[in-house]
């Protein structure tokens, strides 16, 4: 055997990659292009479905669904946009204050990941319920109306998936900022730049790694998820997860189901291809 | 945490003549960051908290809701109330358990692949690795049950790990990389230079190297795994994992019973990783031996 390999060296690398590799084209690339094929066909599941090469699907289910794919871009954008916000003065404060309680610090943000999500999600269902233990106490105090709400309004679905992802978004930056020189910054205000300005241009810039891969981090899950719409959510705050969920698998509309789910891909894609660009662009520039 | 930050706080910035202070704003500014993080934590614990809470809650009916007393009858019958959440149970520790051993195998393969060979199709492999990660859960579920349709394969637990297996090999793949990334090829040459094949180089030096970074793709591997619902929903058909379970459970209203398996599974993850932490720290006390940085 080990005489054989030292004959072939050039097929050692193969021979690592064909399982995996293998794997991932049957349960990944190949499930991809079925969907493919399914999105143009036409039927329903008791007749059967045939190859109809319909293309008409696509612009179909855009137009029918817009608000629902608008929706999911603006939910996913807010949603990377606070976690950055939240995430950002966190994982600096663990990078450069944290000190000896760093590793405690950073337990704490991965450990809500020893709960399951749903039931994660479903606790806030019941901390933000309309007579729960926050609304309802306010409410018998009489600081808020009675009939105020967060349940069920798109508050309450992006604060959910935005705490669903915050985690994914502090653990990269805080990466980012903790290879950071400490002497570049200390540098920087030797020659005079005051602390705001040695953040905005020494820090910052050099954080934008861990940036790039937060932003992808939470935005990429966000547009996608529905389990926050679902359960946090009324029919008011649809996203299109909901809509390739509920087309799946209670419609059995899998030719629709199939075209959203290939359009959601592609525009992610596009979005992720451009982000790339954006900020490569930047660093080159900037 | 953050309300005892919020007690602390007014209680220095209330102390009035002490000489060689610096003044209130620039205490207060220096306590802002400390404080906001604070409050994250508070944030991220919240939902954890009242899953605890709740699982002493003494409920009269099926709502669990509001508070109604201290029980701890829940605990008492956690495992013998509900069958299904068992079966339920079983089921995600089983297709976690052989996922992560099937994907980290391969994964770590490929990642050693990657990182010490020279080859051809470099680029389309890792773009093949890059875009699940890149695209959405449901997008994976869906298309796979797109596949499992077209095929005719009826869906349950088999079909759940070949998903599972599928997305957890890209998570290993990154994460041995990384790991592989500094790995200094001189050790192996010192090795095979005294005699050693290159069998016994790769038990020997190898591999007790890279473990870390095998052992941490695993950790990472059974996480994903044990806690996915989005894929799972797909590519279950009428088989229940855990989070599945829960959520069919919560139409109708979720008994306390998973409350307890929440706080039962959120402890024996906590007293894992503070084990382990225990465990580093207690080697890195101990006298300098070779693999001392």
């Amino acid at each position: 055997m080990s005489g054989w390999l030292r004959q072939h060296r050039a097929l050692v690398p193969y021979l690592f990659l064909v399982p995996g590799g293998l794997w991932l084209i049957i349960f990944f690339l190949v499930p991809v292009l079925a969907m493919a094929a399914v999105s143009l066909q036409e039927g329903t599941l008791g007749t059967g479905f045939r190859l109809t090469f319909n293309f008409g699907v696509f612009p179909d289910t855009i137009t029918r669904w817009d608000g629902q794919l608008i929706r999911s871009l603006q939910y996913g954008l807010i949603v990377t946009l606070l976690a950055l916000l939240i995430g950002y003065p966190m994982a600096y404060t663990i990078a450069f204050r944290g000190g000896r309680y760093k590793s405690i610090l950073l337990l704490l943000v991965i450990m809500p990941f020893f709960t399951s999500f749903i039931i994660r999600t479903i606790s806030w269902k019941f901390i933000l319920a309309d007579d729960g233990v926050v609304l309802g106490s306010l409410k018998d105090l009489g600081w808020v109306d009675a009939g105020f709400r967060i349940l069920a309004t798109p508050a309450a679905v992006i604060a959910g998936i935005t705490y669903n992802f915050l985690p994914f978004v502090v653990l990269p930056l805080y990466v980012a900022l903790e290879k950071i020189d400490h002497r570049l910054i200390e540098a920087a205000t030797d020659l005079y730049a005051s602390r705001l300005q040695a953040f905005l241009r020494v820090t910052l810039p050099l954080s934008l790694p861990g940036v790039f891969a937060a932003t992808l981090l939470a935005f990429i899950p966000a547009v996608g998820d529905y389990i926050n719409a679902e359960l946090l959510g009324s029919p008011g705050e649809t996203m299109i997860g909901n809509v390739i969920q509920r087309l799946y698998l209670v419609n059995n509309d899998y030719p629709q189901a199939s075209a959203l789910s290939l359009i959601l891909m592609i525009g992610i894609l596009l979005s992720v291809f451009a982000y790339t660009r954006l900020l490569r662009g930047q660093e080159l520039t900037g | 945490m953050a309300d005892a930050l919020a007690r602390v706080l007014p209680a220095t910035t209330e102390s009035p003549g002490r000489p060689r202070r610096p003044p209130i704003g620039a205490r207060l500014r220096r306590a802002a960051l400390p404080a906001f993080t604070a409050l994250v934590v508070a944030y991220l614990f919240l939902p954890i908290l009242v899953m605890i809470a709740f699982g002493f809650n003494d409920i009269q009916g099926r709502f669990n809701y509001a508070w109604q007393g201290f029980t701890l009858e829940h605990w008492q019958n956690a495992f013998n109330r509900y069958p299904a959440l068992n079966d339920a149970l079983k089921t995600s520790v089983i297709v976690a358990g052989i996922s992560t051993v099937i994907a980290t195998f391969m994964g770590t393969l490929i990642g050693m692949a990657l990182t010490r060979y020279e080859f051809r199709g470099r680029g389309p492999l890792n773009m093949l690795i890059f875009l699940p990660i890149a695209t959405p859960e449901i997008v994976l579920g869906a298309s796979l049950l797109a596949l499992f349709v077209s095929a005719g394969v009826a869906r349950g637990l088999v079909t759940i790990l070949l998903a599972h297996i599928m997305f957890n090999i890209s998570y290993v793949v990154v994460t041995v990389r990384a790991r592989l990334a500094g790995f200094n090829r001189a050790l192996e040459e010192a090795a095979m230079d005294l005699g050693a094949d290159e069998w016994t180089t790769f038990r020997k030096v190898t591999l007790p190297l890279i473990f870390p970074g095998i052992m941490a793709a695993a950790l990472l591997a059974f996480a994903l795994s044990i806690d996915d619902f989005v894929i799972t929903q797909f590519t279950s058909g009428r088989t229940a994992t855990f989070p599945l379970w829960v959520y069919g459970a919560s139409r109708i209203g979720i008994p306390p019973q998973v409350n307890v398996v929440g706080t039962l599974i959120f402890g024996t993850a906590l007293l894992g990783v503070v084990g382990w932490i225990v465990l580093q720290r207690r080697q890195l006390v101990a006298p300098p031996t070779r693999t001392d940085r």
